[in-house]
């Protein structure tokens, strides 16, 4: 089976053999990949049951979490990367688990719909309504996407948490990846992927006690 | 062609051709999810038991069932272990005339959770249990009377230490998994941490790392309603030809209770009366009431006091941390298995809170672990429940154990 071209691309960030936790893990297809392809080990977390079953048909280890309850069952440092794909919009806090990724992990992997697409930007500027699009298909009053942001929101929000980018794609929904768009990422990616750690030179967050 | 299976503890398959059961006439047919008529059986155990209290019993009988075949390698046996008041007979019928199967038939057979097609199912009864395994009531070899209240108090450990042994009988040096709800799910966590290598997955369902101060106090309760029994005699009625029948009632009714929640209650009786109108008295006029006074007086018949008092024991005393500086993670760096944790929104009496220990010193052990809460109205009871999510979830992680020499 062909992996989702997300996942295939942010599995060439992880590095073979490492300890990976995944937030959102849906149907455990990326944990699954990682440990057949590279050896990778972790958990993936989920709370939809159907989710949860297909993960451990899958032989994937998973923890039934409730993300907007942070991270407290994982200890500092535990992992390489924590990954969280197409979730970070459905957050409570996205500012605070971005917080927790990085205080149980030593790297970060995000990927969320960019609001700032032009698209988005025509439908508001000209319609003046909520924008729809392939990659936020539900209205403003029945979607999950509770926290949408652009890159540049994303990345003045890593500014302020002292998150260091490491890496970034934009891709479409079909995620291909087009010149237009890393001349304009913002404009014209659909797609954001991102990897990030905190910077070195200190932890403006305080250690949680467990 | 459909053919009943028996099953015999060697795991050797009889068939009866349906004539037979004409001729037998026995009235309904089984399911073909149901692993059919069952036997129990029994071994005796001359080596004797170093128990934690520092007793050791002498010599002691175990019974127990088989369901399902043993394998060429002994690759595919799963261990099931009981909770606090259930016994050695976990699934099928012990004849076509039986009311109700095992206490676990929504679990075990084939093509269930765990598939008899696939596992060869073990489930004992516990020593100091009531239901054949020696206990309480059995006879004292040193006195020639019932053990009554000299019976050691035994633990999850010693329960642990006398399944290995019955595994050895049985010749299976290492289950491909060790099963439990509740007390049971105690069990399989014990066996995780004192036989590492003789298990590949360990399940613990709606189960605790140990009991919280409200749960002792819901045992000792159950207990003084038992030891404060006129007929109680200082737990040897045997000798009076009487049972301490109030106080075992009151334990029940107050253990079910606690079984289950007050939304599956409500559901379940409401304020419903049961002659449709109130009758200033105390007699039973609430359906609720009607309920626990039933399994309370059908629970007498069917259960020692004795190892009543002995379960509730066994319960409260479990606590693997104890040993490592009350660190459950330290208790649990050894283990090997693979495990799989449920456990269920409405149960309150070992919540979901609970399970969620257990799971945070495996993550903390970097040990392979998943965990599912089961959304359920059931309380602590769901754990027998036939709840789709959970079998789902169970049935998922069953189907994904390998077993060696298995045909693919």
């Amino acid at each position: 089976m062909k992996l989702r071209t997300d996942l295939a691309l942010i599995s060439e960030w992880i590095a073979e053999g490492s300890h990976v936790l995944d937030l959102g893990c849906g149907d455990g297809t990326l944990l699954a990949h990682l440990h057949n392809a590279r050896q990778v080990t972790g958990y993936g977390l989920e709370i939809d049951d159907d989710n949860i079953a297909q993960c451990i048909q899958a032989g994937v280890n998973v923890i039934h979490t409730d993300l907007n309850q942070g991270l407290s069952d994982f200890n500092d440092d535990s992992f390489d990367y924590v990954v969280m794909t197409q979730a970070l919009q459905i957050i409570h806090r996205p500012d605070l688990l971005l917080m927790e990724m990085l205080r149980v992990g030593r790297q970060g992997i995000v990927t969320f719909p960019n609001f700032g697409h032009w698209r988005a930007r025509l439908s508001l500027f000209f319609g003046g309504v909520m924008p729809t699009s392939r990659a936020l298909p539900s209205e403003w009053y029945n979607t999950e996407n509770i926290h949408l942001c652009s890159l540049r929101d994303f990345e003045k929000l890593c500014e302020t948490l002292d998150i260091e980018v490491l890496q970034r794609t934009v891709v479409d929904t079909k995620h291909h990846s087009t010149g237009l768009m890393r001349l304009m990422p913002n404009v014209f990616g659909e797609i954001a992927l991102y990897r990030f750690r905190s910077k070195p030179v200190k932890r403006i967050y305080p250690q949680q006690s467990l | 062609m459909f053919a009943l299976k028996i099953i015999t503890p060697v795991g050797a398959n009889l068939r009866v051709r349906p004539q037979l059961i004409t001729l037998f006439q026995m009235p309904d047919i089984l399911p073909p999810d149901c692993v059919g008529l069952v036997r129990p059986q029994t071994h005796q155990f001359t080596t004797p038991l170093a128990l934690d209290c520092g007793r050791s019993l002498p010599s002691y009988e175990l019974i127990y069932e088989t369901y399902g075949q043993l394998n060429t390698n002994h690759s595919n046996a799963v261990l099931i272990c009981h909770a606090l008041s259930s016994d050695h007979h976990a699934a099928g019928y012990y004849s076509m005339q039986d009311k109700k199967p095992g206490w676990w038939e929504s679990c075990i057979g084939p093509g269930k959770p765990i598939d008899t097609n696939r596992f060869f199912v073990v489930s004992l009864n516990n020593l100091g249990a009531c239901q054949g395994s020696t206990g309480p009531k059995s006879i004292n070899p040193d006195t020639g009377k019932p053990y009554g209240p000299d019976f050691p108090i035994v633990t999850v450990r010693d329960w642990v230490k006398s399944q290995a042994r019955l595994g050895d009988v049985l010749g299976i040096t290492q289950w491909a998994a060790v099963i439990g709800g509740s007390l049971g799910g105690m069990q399989a966590l014990q066996w995780a941490i004192d036989y590492p290598k003789h298990l590949r997955h360990s399940v613990v369902i709606a189960a605790s790392p140990k009991l919280t101060a409200q749960n002792i106090a819901f045992n000792e309760v159950a207990r003084q309603a038992i030891l404060s029994d006129p007929d109680f005699h200082a737990g040897h009625y045997y000798q009076h030809d009487v049972v301490p029948q109030r106080g075992l009632m009151l334990a029940r009714m107050l253990g079910h209770i606690t079984y289950l929640s007050e939304d599956a209650m409500r559901k379940k009786f409401g304020r419903e009366l049961r002659e449709g109108q109130l009758n200033f008295g105390f007699d039973v006029e609430f359906q609720v009431e009607s309920y626990l006074r039933h399994q309370g007086s059908s629970f007498v018949d069917r259960f020692d006091a004795n190892t009543y008092l002995l379960m509730t024991k066994a319960l409260d005393y479990f606590d693997p941390a104890s040993q490592h500086d009350d660190d459950l993670s330290a208790a649990l760096a050894g283990v090997l298995a693979k495990f799989l944790v449920i456990s269920f929104t409405s149960d309150w009496r070992f919540s979901p809170a609970r399970s969620r220990k257990i799971v945070k010193a495996l993550l903390d052990n970097k040990k392979e672990v998943s965990y599912a809460e089961i959304k359920s109205h059931d309380g602590h009871d769901a754990f027998l429940m036939q709840i789709p999510h959970y079998l789902q979830i169970f049935q998922a992680y069953m189907q994904q154990i390998e077993i060696t020499g298995e045909e693919s």
